[in-house]
């Protein structure tokens, strides 16, 4: 027995050596040098070679503790959230309904303060581009790494439409949508033959190549300054300002309410949740359509698909045009709610975030990417407390639960039809939040 | 007279230096189970990657009489040639593993449910032809897989199925594309006896009930030779022999590339003198 468990510690021993090498030569850059000025002015180095020392010690006990306490039990991934992933996919119309419903009557709630809502529109708006994504990575399989830049489309095509033509936003809305589309056929030409990894480098470029157009065509765009002024949204022609201009009745006066500012935050977040569920429904159809099928397919094998009569060509190229329409229209709406839009907006992160609600999410599933999308949004604001340590926690939590959940929260897919009822009548349904 | 259901006609198909097939020739009726059979390497593969669109040939013409009349299968793009009836398999597996056993019969039917969608548009409204013509496409897939007896499986993920069944439910997506000639790569590697013998049944009834004609690749001898009515048989690329089992079974060139030739006949003349001077001394 003691031999034996002699003979267990040994590699652990290693192991956490290992470790404490790893943390030191992380550290030492980090904790161990400090640029200070010195009495010159110059920049000197000075040292604090006990704080890399302390370091080390903590990983070596911190790591062999954990290896001793796991005894031999990986850090895997449990089953029992399989369960519960497919119980929530089995059952997802009527948590779908209930999480539409509780988004309804969001902005009602005792705790619905302007925070809570406008946070609120920031989740639907996420939700409803990694729903818009889910399209292309989700059920096409086609790893897009730009997808920012169709919303940047959708949104400098609502904020030019609107200041050169004054067009309202319903119509500027479809508009975007279009040369959102168009772009995503423009982006799916050439990379047709790509997959993958060689795929995802190429959309990654397409998605810097508009933002530098819109830095440096100063003409059209701004340029970095961007477009201020674009028109706020009005409740179907009346507007929510106090003082209505001649012959204008304001949102207010119609309903004979006091004026406050939160009646335009509330239309935007209704505006947001009702483009959010537009997509929603719209994914949720599609995907028991020929074309959605096709679209899983190709995910699965492109071959077979060939070989079946399926046209890969257009195929892939619908994905990339209806994904990018949705994110033309979330871009639409984040012009009109923001009321001004530059470049900065539209830069690489947001394309990862997207992708990482998706891909945390689990490909695929509709009520995945609104937890999220949650999770995403949340973990920021919750950090807040924590102030510069924020964002290494995000990553942290991301990394997590990556490893709790390898192929995301909600992993499990209901087949589009089953032989008992005809059309499957549970197909991964997903809600507002 | 016997009709022609594929011609093939001087078909090259070269990989820079290599001849994968040269100069091969053959006739595949309307009414037959064809077989192509030939040792490893031979280039049964890459005729059926040149049939089905996979492949361009370097030269050949390859006269196909499908739904449409007669086409020429190597001016087709490759997804085109599951249009005009003919389907096929693959030697290693290649199904939709995520997606449910029926899934993957109805995505075969993708360009019928395609236009009864309306191109999509019909289908996103929820109009009755549509759901009538999906309604009739899992019809069609409870058919095959009934025939196939996978009819259990419908609802399970096609990936999950043991190797038999994934094998047969190939077949069965393939047939659910409607094809005139079916083309199976080696459809009985890797199954049991029992299996191999039900997917000679299969392949008889197909022929005998379903007026699909087959051109089979495979290695089981036993099947090939039990239900095939026409065998090609290839070696370096090349057609050594063409005929009805009977006469594959005798033909001295085929039982040559099989077992090999003996050793004095394999060696050139000079070395075997050499061989037998040195023995002798």
């Amino acid at each position: 027995m003691a031999a034996d468990a002699a003979g267990a510690i040994g590699p652990k021993l290693k192991d956490a050596a290992l470790a404490a090498l790893v943390a030191i030569a992380l550290t030492v850059p980090i904790l161990g040098m400090e640029t200070v000025p010195g009495p010159d002015g110059r920049l000197t180095l000075d040292f604090h070679f006990h704080l890399v020392a302390i370091a080390a010690v903590l990983v070596f006990a911190g790591r062999l503790a954990l290896s001793l306490l796991l005894r031999g039990r990986q850090l895997r991934p449990s089953g029992r959230s399989g369960a519960v992933a497919e119980f929530v996919s089995r059952h997802g119309t009527w948590f779908g309904l209930a999480g539409i419903a509780f988004a309804l009557v969001l902005p009602f709630m005792p705790f619905a303060s302007r925070y809570v809502i406008d946070v609120a529109t920031t989740i639907v708006i996420y939700v409803m581009l990694g729903w818009g994504l889910n399209i292309v990575v989700g059920l096409a399989g086609l790893l897009d790494l730009g997808y920012v830049a169709f919303y940047a489309v959708g949104a400098y095509s609502y904020a030019l439409f609107a200041q050169w033509f004054g067009l309202g936003f319903w119509i500027c809305l479809p508009i975007a949508g279009l040369l959102a589309a168009i772009a995503g056929v423009l982006l799916g030409f050439p990379v047709l033959r790509l997959r993958g990894d060689y795929l995802a480098i190429v959309t990654l470029g397409f998605g810097e190549i508009i933002r530098l157009v819109l830095i440096n065509w100063h003409e059209v765009t701004g340029g970095p300054n961007g477009i201020a002024d674009i028109p706020r949204p009005t409740f179907f022609g009346f507007p929510f300002t106090r003082d209505p201009g001649e012959g204008e009745t304001a949102f207010h006066e119609l309903f004979g309410l006091e004026f406050s500012t939160l009646h335009r935050v509330i239309f935007l977040y209704y505006l947001a949740l009702f483009l959010a569920l537009v997509t929603n429904l719209f994914v949720l159809r599609i995907r028991k359509l020929p074309i959605g099928r096709a679209w899983e397919a190709l995910r699965e094998d492109e071959i077979a698909c060939k070989a079946l009569g399926i046209n890969p060509t257009n195929t892939k190229l619908t994905a990339f045009a209806l994904g990018a329409m949705f994110g033309g229209f979330a871009g639409s709406f984040f012009a009109t709610r923001q009321g001004f839009i530059s470049p900065e907006s539209f830069t690489f992160i947001e394309s990862a975030i997207i992708l990482a609600i998706v891909v945390l999410g689990g490909m695929g599933s509709q009520i995945g990417v609104v937890l999220a999308a949650a999770v995403i949004v949340l973990l920021p604001e919750i950090g807040r407390e924590f102030e510069t340590y924020r964002m290494l926690l995000f990553g942290a939590a991301m990394v997590l639960i990556m490893i709790w959940r390898p192929r995301g929260l909600l992993a499990h897919r209901e087949p589009t039809l089953t032989l008992a009822g005809s059309t499957g009548g549970t197909g991964t349904r997903g809600g507002g939040r | 007279m016997r009709r022609s259901i594929l011609e093939v006609l001087h078909l090259t198909m070269r990989f820079g230096g290599l001849v994968a097939v040269d100069d091969l020739s053959f006739t595949a009726y309307a009414d037959d189970i064809t077989a192509i059979i030939g040792p490893n390497g031979a280039g049964k593969t890459t005729v059926f990657n040149c049939l089905t669109g996979f492949y361009r040939p370097t030269t050949g013409q390859l006269t196909f009489h499908g739904h449409h009349g007669p086409v020429l299968l190597e001016r087709l793009e490759g997804f085109r040639v599951a249009r005009h009836g003919l389907a096929r398999t693959f030697q290693n597996i290649r199904l939709f593993g995520g997606m449910s056993v029926l899934e993957n019969l109805v995505v075969a039917q993708h360009n019928h449910l395609m236009r009864a969608s309306g191109y999509t548009l019909l289908g996103l409204v929820g109009a009755a032809s549509y759901r009538r013509a999906e309604a009739e496409a899992v019809e069609r897939a409870r058919f095959w897989l009934e025939r196939t007896g996978l009819i259990e499986r419908a609802d399970q993920p096609a990936g999950s199925l043991p190797y038999g069944e994934q094998r047969k439910l190939e077949i069965a997506r393939a047939l659910c594309a409607g094809p005139k000639l079916l083309c199976l790569d080696e459809p009985a590697a890797g199954l049991n006896p029992r299996e191999t013998a039900e997917l000679g049944e299969l392949l008889l009834e197909l022929r005998d009930r379903h007026g699909v004609a087959v051109l089979l690749i495979e290695h089981d001898m036993s099947l090939v030779m039990r239900i095939a009515d026409h065998i090609v048989v290839l070696d370096y690329g090349r057609k050594i022999a063409d005929g009805p089992p009977e006469r594959i079974k005798r033909d001295p060139a085929v039982i040559k590339a099989y077992l090999g030739e003996t050793e004095d006949e394999e060696l050139p003349p000079e070395v075997a003198a050499d061989l037998a001077a040195s023995g002798g001394g």
